[in-house]
């Protein structure tokens, strides 16, 4: 019985964590390759404002004394192809692998492309070697700066620069040089991990909190062990068995069983992550485009972190019990009633503590500022309502008892309250539990709705057709104009906006953008004034990130323009400006759509598309219906919804099973007081009931003081960590139905954790009852 | 990029070749070099592509106003993959440059790598322009030369200029490297003198010296059993002489020598009349490197012992080995430069 307990409560923490550890790592390992490759964050840049470079500036720059290295980057076949030259790429830059043998420089120089190789496999370019490597990220290709030219057809163009960390000590300055191009300073991190990182810290916080919950059921099951061993270490210290020994035998056993649960734990882990990781492997992809392979591989870190955890957790829940052992005089007994009335005076400075912890996170919630307050107020929100719970609980039970009329109910509050000590921890598992299932819901459910109702206002047009090229683009325009109500070319370019790297379109005016891009801010009339070109719309990243406000003047290709509107613009990491056609086409005058939006009846799309392949050759990728994108969105939140959705239901079984390990660990030791009620007449039965009674009650409560817990959670993810992470805010809303839902499961999962104590109770022989009285304890 | 890529990439010239850096590895479509040797002035000045590498190699001795010795390099590589010049990047010519001072107690070193085709580094004859990056080495003729370096601990410039005549080494400039015949076109201008300003992490210096420039272009210059050379240039009070001693796997030794009198005649001595060994090693980056020798040429009564000025001048670049100037004494007395390869 403690083996199982034991070994179950060890398994299920380790398991949930390695499991949540593994995808983590997996996912990060996908991506980090393509960050690194990219070289953003670690190393500075040089960009220009058109988004070309001369490649004549890089040799001019390099001849003044510049360590830079270029870069050349495209797509081609629905592929990253990313160039840059071996020679001058500054070490630290994570290139593949590639093995000594196989692969030369000439290879490198005739052409040879890396890449992994269902990469290569869409991958259709002619005179290149192809070499099929694992260490290049999912979707992208890795060449020379010379093979990367010619395939995308940019020979004499470069798209940015990195700079060396270390420079020589004398350089000509950059705007003497180049005063065309932008250094901008090394990131803290690349825009890939910024955005994921929020995702990940969410499946890290339910990690954490399972592997919380999941001590406290080692706690309890090995407080339980002690509990029921008491009288024979006692006898075994009685007869002259050395403290010492006994202590270091007991350690040993421990160990051994924390090995064998971390084992376990470790190979569930890897099962619950093969079960998630395809559907994180498609979040991560479709909301941030982050690319994902979606197998796993067993990484030795996470055998050695589960272990670890394993032990390391043991350690920390036996480490009062063995303390307490070894200070236990040798013929002390259990005294419940007594530890409950030491357990008053704990309660204070742990009322003190958490009221403390919760000022704290006001005080962070109202002056903080920066992801690390957010996830400081996370923490010491989670831990401080925590802290709380067993004295509010036991206040509640205290205004119950005083209100209770019959004897029967004032011992039932009154035992209750006794038994709050020792269920305690159970029940801030379940509060964690509860109150993260509800902030995450909460989360996951706002982005959802905010999302879907971007999606119907960006995907405005009902179709989208690609060109492959300029030309290309304008035959098209000419082909569809009498076929649809209405073509509006999509042009855009990129370059930096006050230092943050952006997208500008230059949209034809039309009652589509005026209907459907909704301000978050917004001077009055301010469509009107964009479309005769006296303004810019920017979305809400780069308004937050570079703190810019309405009035504010940017500048686009060296004219300026003011800030007339700011809008939402969710999942997207970079800035984003729109200015009118007429504008944009005098900015850029090299620039050339090959992008439509097509208004037109959605019962027509599917014909449309027929032609469009017959008469252009156009591939199934160059055509969009907004259909299929919303379908596409709604899949990836459904996959979303699966992830969490599945936390949900293992981070309540945890706490479910902490409840029932508690009850457990009380019932021996709470025989002695139910002995006298039952002797007074209270069946066995009845006893039995009114467990299953009370551990509703604690449950019910403990949800209900969850709720705002769990409210105010999200509100924190939503509107303080995501904000830090992503850059924008989104809006909160509250799903009742939803944590109407995981209040049941909460409460059945208690039910279902007293169910077997309370049977056990119901079923003690009389004989044990007895004995109680004739016990000289 | 990581280390491993910038290996690969030098492949032709490291991992996969034969004796130190790929000197070893069959001149295959190259050229090779062919007797008599007849040179072209100032198309020789430049580069060479048919052949698979080349280098401008300049060594200074120098000294600041209150005597303190100082070493300094400056040195473009050549390397070719095929025996053309390329369109932009594709061009089969790389181009490594590798900068150094020596001072008697720190050793200041950086490398810069470039592809050819693209104009971040090269050779023109006419008028003489060498260059990788922002380093130069540059003149309206071979005679008067500017030349500057850059790391991110030092810097120099400097003007040279030429005192005395061009000097072929081996036969008119055809050096030959091993018994089986390797051979490279070998000519230096030993001549120049050197002035100009160090900037080193304590000040700037300035400093005046000379300087000796090696011109050599081959494509396989050593046979496959060699494994590195000890090369000598001594600037000695009576004249001036060029020694190497390349080291074969056997434990024998390939010598070669130009003794070069004040007034520029060049006496070309075979295999066997130079002589050089090691008297004492020292501990340089975990390698155990001889630091001090003796050096003889009987048919010109040179009997002298050689030590580094500064023990650890060793060049950590992406081919690693040590050159620094050096202090002679013995039948002669003067300063030089030593370059000892294939000692990893």
């Amino acid at each position: 019985m403690q083996l199982f307990t034991l070994v179950v409560g060890l398994s299920l923490a380790t398991a949930l964590w390695s499991g949540v550890q593994a995808v983590n790592a997996e996912a990060r390992a996908s991506y980090d390759a393509a960050a690194e490759t990219l070289g953003e964050g670690q190393f500075a840049q040089i960009t220009s404002p058109t988004g070309e470079i001369a490649q004549n500036d890089y040799i001019r720059l390099r001849r003044a004394g510049w360590l830079v290295s270029p870069i050349v980057q495209g797509r081609l076949d629905g592929v990253l192809v990313i160039g840059l030259d071996p020679l001058t790429s500054p070490s630290g830059m994570g290139g593949p692998d590639l093995g000594e043998e196989g692969f030369a420089v000439d290879s490198l120089v005739g052409g040879a492309v890396l890449g992994q190789q269902s990469t290569l496999d869409r991958f259709n370019a002619e005179n290149v070697n192809e070499i099929a490597t694992p260490d290049v990220a999912p979707d992208l290709l890795l060449t020379d700066v010379g093979t990367a030219q010619r395939l995308l057809g940019r020979e004499g163009i470069i798209d940015r620069m990195i700079v060396a960390p270390q420079q020589p000590i004398r350089q000509l300055p950059l705007q003497q040089v180049a005063p065309n191009l932008d250094l901008r300073e090394p990131q803290s991190g690349s825009d890939v991990a910024r955005l994921t990182d929020s995702f990940h810290l969410n499946l890290t916080a339910f990690g954490l909190l399972s592997f919380a919950v999941g001590i406290f059921i080692v706690h309890g099951a090995i407080g339980l062990a002690f509990e029921q061993r008491r009288p024979m270490i006692r006898t075994l210290r009685a007869l002259g068995f050395p403290l010492r020994r006994l202590m270091v035998l007991i350690a040993a056993e421990l160990l051994m069983i924390s090995l064998m649960a971390g084992a376990i734990g470790v190979g569930l882990g890897y099962v619950v992550a093969a079960a998630l990781l395809p559907d994180v492997a498609a979040t991560l992809t479709g909301l941030y485009g982050a690319s994902v392979s979606g197998t796993l591989q067993l990484r030795p870190e996470w055998w050695l972190s589960g272990l670890a955890i394993a032990v390391g957790g043991t350690g920390l829940a036996s480490a009062a019990s063995l303390w307490k052992l070894s200070r236990m005089p040798l013929l002390a007994s259990a005294q419940p009633r007594a530890w409950g009335m030491r357990a008053v005076a704990a309660r204070v400075w742990q009322a003190g503590l958490a009221v403390t912890l919760l000022l704290t996170a006001l005080v962070l919630g109202l002056i903080g500022g920066g992801l690390i307050a957010g996830f400081a107020m996370l923490a010491t929100l989670l831990v401080g309502a925590a802290l709380a719970l067993p004295v509010i609980l036991d206040r509640l039970l205290a205004f119950g008892a005083k209100r209770a009329k019959s004897v029967m109910a004032q011992w039932f509050w009154a035992d209750t309250r006794q038994q709050l000590p020792g269920l305690s921890l159970a029940l801030m598992a379940l509060l964690l539990a509860m109150a993260a299932n509800v902030g995450v819901s909460t989360m996951v459910s706002s982005f959802r709705m905010t999302f879907t109702g971007f999606l119907d206002q960006r995907l405005a047009s009902e179709f989208y057709v690609y060109a492959d090229d300029a030309d290309q683009a304008e035959r098209l325009a000419a082909y569809l104009e009498p076929r649809v109500d209405q073509v509006l070319p999509i042009q855009s370019t990129t370059q930096d906006v006050k230092g943050m790297p952006s997208e500008i379109y230059g949209p034809t005016p039309h009652s589509t953008y005026r209907d459907n891009w909704v301000f978050l801010q917004s001077t009055p009339d301010a469509w009107a004034q964009i479309e005769t070109a006296q303004g810019a719309a920017i979305n809400e990243q780069l308004a937050r990130r570079m703190g810019i406000e309405i009035g504010d003047e940017i500048t686009l290709a060296d004219e300026a323009f003011p800030v007339l509107g700011i809008y939402g613009d969710y999942g997207n990491p970079i800035g984003q400006v729109i200015v009118t056609q007429t504008a944009f086409a005098a900015l850029f005058p090299d620039v050339r759509p090959e992008r439509f939006g097509l208004r037109m009846d959605p019962a027509n799309v599917p014909a449309l598309a027929q032609d469009l392949r017959d008469a252009f050759g156009l591939a199934d990728d160059n055509m969009v219906d907004q259909a299929g994108i919303k379908a596409f969105s709604l899949a990836v939140f459904d996959r979303t919804f699966t992830v969490t959705g599945a936390l949900n239901v293992l981070t309540l079984a945890v706490a479910g099973f902490a409840i029932l390990m508690s009850l457990l660990t009380l019932a021996t030791m709470r025989l002695p007081q139910l002995a006298p009620v039952w002797a007074q007449g209270v069946t066995r039965a009845r006893l039995g009931q009114l467990e299953i009674i009370r551990a509703v009650l604690l449950a019910l409560l403990t949800a209900a003081l969850a709720l705002p817990l769990g409210l105010a959670l999200a509100w924190t993810l939503l509107a303080v960590v995501n904000v830090e992470a992503f850059g924008w805010r989104l809006p909160m809303f509250l799903f009742p139905l939803d944590y109407l839902r995981l209040a049941v499961f909460a409460v059945a999962a208690a039910v279902l954790a007293a169910l077997w104590p309370a049977r056990k109770l119901g079923r003690t022989k009389p004989a044990e009852l007895l004995k109680v009285f004739s016990n000289e304890r | 990029m990581n280390a491993k890529i910038i290996t690969l990439l030098l492949l032709p010239l490291t991992a996969s070749a034969q004796g130190f850096a790929g000197l070893g590895t069959g001149s295959g479509a190259f050229e090779t070099p062919e007797r008599p040797a007849i040179f072209d002035f100032p198309t020789d000045y430049g580069p060479h592509t048919d052949f698979r590498i080349e280098w401008w190699y300049l060594t200074a001795n120098l000294q600041a106003e209150d005597g303190t010795p100082y070493g300094l390099q400056w040195t473009l590589f050549r390397s070719a993959l095929a025996p053309v010049e390329g369109e932009s990047w594709s061009s089969p010519q790389f181009w490594m440059g590798h900068a150094a001072v020596t001072t008697p107690d720190a050793h200041f070193v950086t490398e810069r790598l470039a592809r050819g085709g693209i104009g971040q580094a090269g050779v023109n004859a006419d008028p003489f322009e060498a260059w990788i990056d922002d380093w130069q080495l540059v003149g309206t003729d071979f005679d008067t030369l500017e030349m500057t370096a850059s790391g991110p601990d030092f810097a120099y410039d400097m003007g040279l200029t030429a005192q005395g005549p061009l000097v072929f080494h081996g036969d008119a400039g055809y050096s030959v490297k091993s018994e089986q015949g390797q051979a490279s076109y070998y000519y230096s201008q030993p001549f120049y003198d050197i002035s100009g300003r160090l900037t080193l992490p304590d000040g700037e210096v300035e400093v005046t010296g000379q300087a000796w420039l090696d011109r050599e272009w081959s494509s396989q210059p050593l046979s496959d059993n060699q494994t590195g050379w000890d090369w000598f240039s001594l600037s000695l009070d009576t004249g001036k002489l060029m020694g190497f001693r390349l080291r074969q796997t056997d434990g024998s030794y390939y010598t070669s020598a130009t003794w070069i009198a004040l007034d520029g005649t060049a006496t070309a001595y075979g295999d066997g009349a130079f002589v050089a060994e090691p008297v004492a090693t020292t501990d340089v980056n975990g390698r155990e490197i001889p630091t001090m020798w003796t050096v003889r040429l009987d048919a010109q009564g040179v009997d002298v012992d050689v030590y580094a000025l500064n023990p650890q001048a060793w060049m950590d670049t992406s081919i690693p080995y040590w050159e620094g100037p050096i202090i002679v004494e013995g039948s002669h007395t003067g300063r030089g430069y030593l370059e000892m390869t294939g000692y990893d």
